[in-house]
């Protein structure tokens, strides 16, 4: 698990130097557009964390594995942060380049209804006691949510909206400048490796709530200490 | 660049730190928040055992 943290502080370090000392000033935004190399990172880990999140449940659904839903309960806290920052940084980013912080787009509603996903999902999990029920619940609404990541991800295509389209994209490559895209890929596995460190660790912490009664835990060299 | 030219951000200073800094502060707060519920949880559980143990012990 070190190992995770030690790449995410590496690469986020290495990111944010770029982000201000290498990527140049962008000749339309100025400055402003640096806010691109966390809003996008943090918007493409808020919907992959989900697809994960929902990846975890329809295991712990189909074959009956605690801790599938044990790790789709430990990844949606993480989820929802990074929906929280890019819709923080999006409201940031749209006040001095459209002159408002929010507009009912599709794309900034849909992310929006992304944040309601998790924040539901832990509010379901929660309200629950029974930890199988609370699991399958959860499960069901990751998996019905779903569908909302593609409407997310086309959501620039198939509206008219103000948020620009994708700039990076798997069949057409990208359009921006190549010091730019290198350092938001920077970014993005930094956040990425972020996510696995924390998702892991708090991972440990709801297996060891959650087995409070076996022996194993009463065996943790961590018991014995105290 | 001047370090008073770094932090104005020709003019985007408010957006571009306001962005950067509450990303920072979440994914900093984050992992201190998870380090703290794995302590408390540790310590919960290995009360537990100890008030067992006593327990057993008396009876």
């Amino acid at each position: 698990m070190p190992w995770f943290s030690a790449a995410a502080v590496v690469l986020i370090g290495v990111g944010l130097y770029m982000s201000f000392f290498v990527a140049p000033t962008d000749y339309k935004q100025g400055e402003g557009y640096r806010i691109i190399f966390v809003h996008v990172p943090a918007a493409w880990m808020s919907m992959f964390i989900y697809v994960v999140m929902a990846l975890w449940s329809g295991i712990g659904l189909v074959f009956n594995t605690r801790l599938s839903a044990m790790m789709a309960q430990a990844l949606a806290p993480t989820g929802a942060m990074f929906t929280f920052i890019a819709l923080w940084t999006g409201a940031f980013w749209g006040k001095p380049m459209w002159g408002a912080w929010w507009v009912w787009d599709a794309r900034l509603t849909s992310e929006l209804i992304l944040l309601f996903l998790y924040i539901g999902f832990i509010a379901l999990q929660g309200a629950i006691d029974d930890n199988r029920r609370a699991d399958r619940a959860g499960a069901i609404l990751a998996l019905v949510g779903v569908v909302n990541i593609p409407i997310i991800y086309y959501s620039v295509k198939w509206w008219n909206t103000l948020h620009q389209g994708a700039s990076v994209s798997i069949t057409k490559g990208s359009s921006m400048g190549e010091v730019m895209l290198i350092t938001m890929l920077i970014m993005t596995f930094g956040f990425w490796a972020y996510s696995i460190a924390v998702a892991l660790a708090r991972v440990r912490s709801i297996i060891l709530e959650r087995d409070r009664e076996s022996t194993w835990v009463s065996q943790l060299p961590e018991m014995r200490t105290r | 660049m001047s370090v008073a030219e770094f932090f104005h951000m020709g003019g985007y200073g408010l957006y571009v730190w306001g962005s950067f800094g509450v990303s920072a502060l979440l994914m900093v707060l984050e992992p201190i928040l998870l380090r703290s519920r794995r302590k408390a949880t540790l310590q919960r559980i290995s009360r537990i055992i100890r008030l067992n143990k006593e327990v057993r012990n008396e009876g």
